[in-house]
């Protein structure tokens, strides 16, 4: 029964509507709690609007440009070096939160984007320029340029680790 | 370029909004209820000031904890300041930013659920690691 529940409506919204009863129960047990979770959520849900339009039109631009054997070429598994840095370059750069990332990801890998590369792309999401003064005011220079060097090195073993984890057994993700 | 690719592309993104939209909306109320039911006090009653639990600790609450990652600088310069030691803020900090447990339903279901467990499982490590590497290179500079 359950099995076939799942299915039917999906992994996605069997998790939203879990979320959506979780709230619910909150809203029993406690209003006050659920009342300022919503408020925190509009308030976040306005503060991600822009990054959203962002991905959503990346989306729409490597659904019409790129092609999966010029992808390949670059992110797939035979890239060398090249791939690599664009994988810590553009996750550096890449702005907003994490899981905005998840739906042109998920995108990449189903025409061929390498595991290694995803899981760079996602590290490299840590390394905020913007947030660097702000750190270097809290922690001092020496320690955020330390710390970057480090993340951002970590980020190409992280990769390789995860992409040589996940492929143990044969199986791609 | 032809509206037949314009076309197929623009159905490709719907499909994609289809599943993202609403996962996401998941992950903000997670996130949301997550950020009222823990007050920033709350992380500095965890630590126990010792030098080898601290950091794993540190990291542990680091990947549940969610939101913006200057959140996690302020309340680690708070840590700092209440004499918690340097490498659990680090790990902390670290684990903040490159962890996400409370996204991994989202992450599992966009990019597999191998891919999700064993990338945070990693990335834990490497949040301890880092700091200790990350702390020793400070006390030789």
């Amino acid at each position: 029964m359950i099995r076939r529940i799942v299915q039917k409506l999906g992994a996605v919204w069997i998790f939203t509507i879990s979320v959506g009863v979780l709230y619910l129960v909150i809203v029993l047990i406690n209003p006050l709690t659920a009342l300022a979770g919503l408020r925190t959520f509009l308030s976040l849900f306005k503060k991600i609007l822009p990054s959203l339009g962002i991905v959503f039109f990346l989306l729409f631009v490597s659904n019409l440009i790129v092609e999966n054997k010029k992808l390949l070429s670059f992110l797939g598994n035979k890239t060398r070096k090249a791939g690599w840095l664009i994988a810590v370059f553009t996750g550096i750069v890449s702005a907003g939160p994490i899981y905005l990332w998840y739906p042109l990801l998920s995108d990449l890998k189903e025409k061929g984007m390498r595991e290694g590369l995803i899981a760079t792309f996602l590290y490299n999401r840590a390394v905020k320029i913007p947030l660097l003064p702000m750190m270097v005011f809290y922690f001092g220079f020496k320690f955020v340029l330390v710390l970057t060097v480090y993340m951002v090195l970590f980020s190409v073993l992280n990769g390789y680790i995860v992409e040589k984890l996940v492929r143990l057994k044969g199986e791609r993700i | 370029m032809d509206r037949k690719t314009l076309k197929s592309a623009a159905i490709g993104l719907l499909n994609n909004m289809k599943t993202s939209l609403p996962l996401l909306l998941g992950v903000l109320l997670i996130i949301a209820l997550i950020n009222n039911a823990i007050p920033p006090e709350f992380y500095a009653r965890i630590f126990t000031g010792k030098r080898l639990i601290d950091p794993v600790v540190g990291a542990l609450v680091g990947s549940i904890a969610a939101g913006n990652p200057l959140t996690s600088y302020i309340i680690g310069g708070e840590l700092l300041q209440q004499g918690v030691g340097m490498l659990a803020v680090v790990a902390f900090i670290l684990a903040w930013v490159t962890v996400g447990v409370v996204q991994l339903p989202a992450e599992s279901i966009m990019l597999g659920k191998r891919f999700a467990l064993v990338r945070n499982g990693v990335s834990y490590l490497f949040a301890v690691i880092i700091a200790l590497l990350t702390v020793l290179t400070l006390e030789t500079l």
